[in-house]
């Protein structure tokens, strides 16, 4: 898993699988880091994920929590056509935006 | 005589056994010849079972988790059960969004993926004694077969 810091953003390069398993690990990391640069936008970049479950909704969904008391924002970007029914199936993306990134 | 076959597994509430298990499944529904997003679906119920399992069964604790996979022609039954404290109310349980333990960011929506992503699911529970979460799906459905097209 890699982790990018450019002034105040984060992005999160997720893994192959964003399951309960790897979750923990994601979760430990990326706050971690939220606090210590003082981050206000988290991207979750989806672009190596071809699976994901409600534990990975969960992730984001605390992310979320963690940012907007900070008064910033999370997006999902490079979602494939599954990760993206995924996420507007739990409703998330009432709150975290996907960006899409327009096809030249 | 209807074409049956059927798996068993057993194995350890152990986190890392979750992508196991899913794959596990997959692999054995390929002889359905179902589509992609039949074995992505059939995935992520295997997947939040078995974390249910795991995290609410067990609590953590290590034990065994098994599951029963049946078909039958292009039918898939799945089971997934496990010994742990079984659920006091399933209904509450399986609402949209309930999650006994928000502290461990767990998003309430696994009975909702799997309702949503199977064609139907039952769940029985105990408490003390285990709970089991029998669901099937019907693989090639809607699909058209084009070997009964003129050509």
């Amino acid at each position: 898993m890699k982790y990018q810091v450019e002034e105040n953003s984060l992005t999160i390069f997720l893994p192959k699988e964003l399951d309960h398993h790897n979750a923990e690990d994601i979760r430990r990391k990326a706050d971690r880091l939220i606090e210590k640069n003082h981050i206000k936008c988290v991207i979750f970049d989806f672009r190596d994920t071809n699976f994901m479950d409600s534990s990975g909704i969960g992730v984001l969904m605390g992310r979320y929590r963690m940012i907007c008391l900070l008064g910033g924002e999370v997006w999902a970007v490079n979602t494939n056509e599954r990760i993206k029914k995924i996420l507007i199936m739990s409703g998330v993306t009432k709150i975290i935006q996907i960006y899409e990134e327009e096809k030249v | 005589m209807k074409n049956t076959n059927e798996m068993e597994l057993i194995f350890d509430s152990k986190s890392v056994n979750e992508g196991f298990a899913r794959v596990a499944v997959a692999a054995f529904m390929t002889q359905l010849n179902p589509t992609l997003e039949e074995v992505a679906d059939v995935k992520t119920a295997v997947s939040e079972a078995v974390t249910n399992a795991i995290i609410h069964g067990y609590e953590k604790k290590v034990e065994k988790i098994r599951i029963h996979c049946r078909l039958e022609e292009q039918i898939l039954y799945i089971e997934v059960e496990d010994h742990g404290k079984g659920i006091e109310d399933i209904e509450q349980a399986m609402q949209p969004l309930f999650t006994s333990k928000p502290e461990l960011e767990r998003s309430g929506m696994g009975f909702s993926f799997m309702e949503a992503f199977m064609d139907d699911i039952v769940v029985e529970s105990e408490p003390k004694k285990g709970t089991v979460v029998k669901m099937y799906k019907e693989i090639g459905k809607g699909r058209e077969l084009w070997t009964i097209q003129s050509l």
